[in-house]
């Protein structure tokens, strides 16, 4: 593989599968904070 | 409308009784990533990327899912679950006079359901057919003429067996999932497709990383072409995939967003299933140009000879590469197996579009509903698509229904509750009150401006390349009865069913009761799910 390919292949990957990450962790954070304060309801990821 | 808060929530218990929801969160973003998740995540993603700048269709790719994609996909959200009801339900609570809308998509989905699972039913077949690899030396030859039978381009009734008994499977499978409701069904059957898919395809790819020629493959892929960023077709194929990957503005995401608990962080949510969505593409234009690459080393020949997307990609260029390859059953396999899965639940969720639907407008039992939905779905599907005709309606129809029903009603939906209801406001706050990050005028501008403008271009780049030659040389009867006439069709049909009346005692004036995000939340809503 050519070296640009390398490096757009990484780039994608941290972009898109960095992102995934990123949004899971925030939606479980945000989770976390709800549970704190003593929701019944609430369901975590 | 005001109404005490036990009130509401007793009224939303039973709502969520008659309608079905989702048990948690988990059950619904798995949901929502396996209806995004479907053929074309496989077979169109790699290619388009391929055709259009190679690693550099990132940059537009992402612009796309950033500025139209994910927030297009939030107003979908919004409206399904302010208004708790399928799509035309939930239109009908906006403003009563745009409940055609919603009947619109609902058309959109019934067509795009009875084709659909043809695909499926042949990838089935050949789950079974890559064990032994019964195509032969001529996998081009197997697929038209020994399996599809396909002769002359015109309508027959020559029922072709070999796929008549794979899709009777498929409905009957259809079928089970979708009697057993919201979460029995389709929530389960995601718990279960979702990871076994992201393994299936996952082992795929680490066995076509190891296959000689991969990393040829990953070149043509990967290899930037900077100066196509330079093309609006380039960026219209951005913005096409994104939209027709992501499953929105034809109302299965409004649908779906109904059957989740009001208090639920839709916001985050929306950025998880989008992120899913272009993660899988990813993963799947590594493990299939990994794969033409080592068809291409294998042939002696170059990768821009062997790509190819869709059909050819999965029923041609996937059979020669696993006759090529070591352990080319598992391979076919994993492959076709995927596509299966994948097909499964994005099948179901179109269909769940026209159920709920049905039983919003009728007020009729979960069974009726299904039956009186899949049944003939399931005739259909069958006198269309398992003759030796079955190939060349197919194409037409899924060329058209993409092109000009999706792309037209999320075009006119976004711009009628954009400017003519200008809800973008009330639809945010809704959103924001359990939402993180919190959106606001960025939000509005982009899903107002700038994803109508990505539509509109996409839609003319189809519209401009149909006019000037017939699409794929087709006679003009069968573009015209099974493309032009059919989707012209579904809007005048879609608002002759919004003048039925809705079943006794229906809410249509705004947001339903027991809706409020805000709201305190009564004791027995975490029970009744």
């Amino acid at each position: 593989m050519s070296t640009s390919a390398i490096v757009m292949m990484v780039v994608s990957m941290l972009v898109i599968w960095g992102g995934l990450a990123l949004a899971v962790v925030s939606l479980l954070r945000h989770g976390a904070v709800e549970d704190r304060v003593g929701e019944p309801g609430h369901r975590d990821l | 409308m005001s109404t005490t808060a036990g009130g509401s929530t007793q009224q939303e218990s039973e709502e969520q009784g008659r309608r079905g929801a989702f048990s948690s969160r988990r059950v619904f973003i798995l949901a929502a990533i396996g209806s995004a998740v479907g053929l074309g995540n496989i077979w169109r993603f790699p290619y388009v990327a391929y055709e259009n700048g190679g690693g550099a269709f990132v940059v537009p790719y992402l612009v796309a899912l950033l500025t139209a994609g994910i927030p297009f996909l939030l107003l979908d959200y919004a409206i399904g679950h302010r208004h708790r009801g399928s799509a035309p339900l939930s239109f009908a609570r906006l403003r009563r006079g745009t409940e055609g809308l919603g009947w619109w998509q609902v058309g959109i989905c019934f067509l795009i359901a009875i084709y659909y699972a043809a695909v499926i039913a042949w990838a089935l077949r050949y789950t079974f057919f890559s064990l032994d690899e019964a195509w032969g030396d001529d996998p081009e030859g197997f697929f038209f003429g020994e399996f599809l039978q396909a002769g002359d381009i015109r309508v027959t009734a020559d029922v072709v067996p070999g796929v008549l008994v794979p899709l009777l499977i498929v409905w009957l499978a259809v079928l089970a999932i979708m009697a057993l409701g919201v979460q029995r069904g389709i929530g389960a059957t995601s718990l279960i497709f979702i990871p076994v898919l992201v393994l299936a395809f996952t082992a795929l790819v680490v066995r076509a990383l190891f296959l000689p020629g991969a990393g040829e493959g990953l070149d043509a892929l990967f290899t930037p072409d900077w100066s196509a960023l330079g093309s609006a077709s380039v960026w219209a194929a951005a913005f096409g995939q994104i939209f027709f990957s992501l499953s929105i503005g034809f109302g299965i995401m409004i649908t779906y967003a109904s059957y989740v608990g009001r208090r639920e962080d839709m916001i985050g949510s929306g950025l998880v299933v989008g992120f899913s969505n272009s993660g899988f593409e990813l993963l799947a234009g590594i493990g299939v140009f990994a794969a033409l690459g080592f068809m291409a080393q294998a042939g002696g020949v170059g990768v821009s000879e062997v790509a190819s997307d869709g059909i050819g990609l999965a029923f041609v260029a996937f059979p020669a590469i696993i006759s090529e390859a070591p352990a080319g059953a598992l391979i076919g396999v994993l492959f076709f197996g995927s596509l299966v899965i994948a097909g499964i639940t994005s099948l179901v969720s179109v269909i769940e579009v026209v159920i709920s639907a049905v039983r919003d407008k009728l007020d009729t039992g979960r069974l009726t509903a299904t039956l009186g939905v899949v049944v003939p779905a399931a005739v259909l599907s069958l006198v269309l698509f398992s003759t030796t005709s079955g190939i060349y309606v197919l194409d037409v129809v899924d060329h058209f229904v993409n092109q000009y029903g999706i792309l037209v009603v999320a075009l006119i939906s976004m711009l009628v509750v954009a400017w003519v209801l200008r809800a973008l406001t009330g639809l945010g706050d809704h959103l924001n009150v359990h939402g993180r990050p919190r959106i606001g005028a960025g939000w509005r501008i982009l899903t107002s401006l700038v994803a109508p403008a990505g539509l509109a271009v996409v839609l003319f780049f189809a519209l401009r390349d149909d006019l000037r030659a017939p699409y794929e040389d087709y006679p003009d009867w069968l573009l015209l009865v099974f493309g032009w006439l059919l989707v012209v069709a579904l809007p005048l049909v879609g608002f002759l069913l919004a003048r039925l009346p809705w079943r006794a005692g229906t809410h249509l004036d705004g947001a339903p009761p027991g809706s409020d995000p805000a709201a305190p939340l009564h004791a027995t809503e975490g029970g009744s799910r």
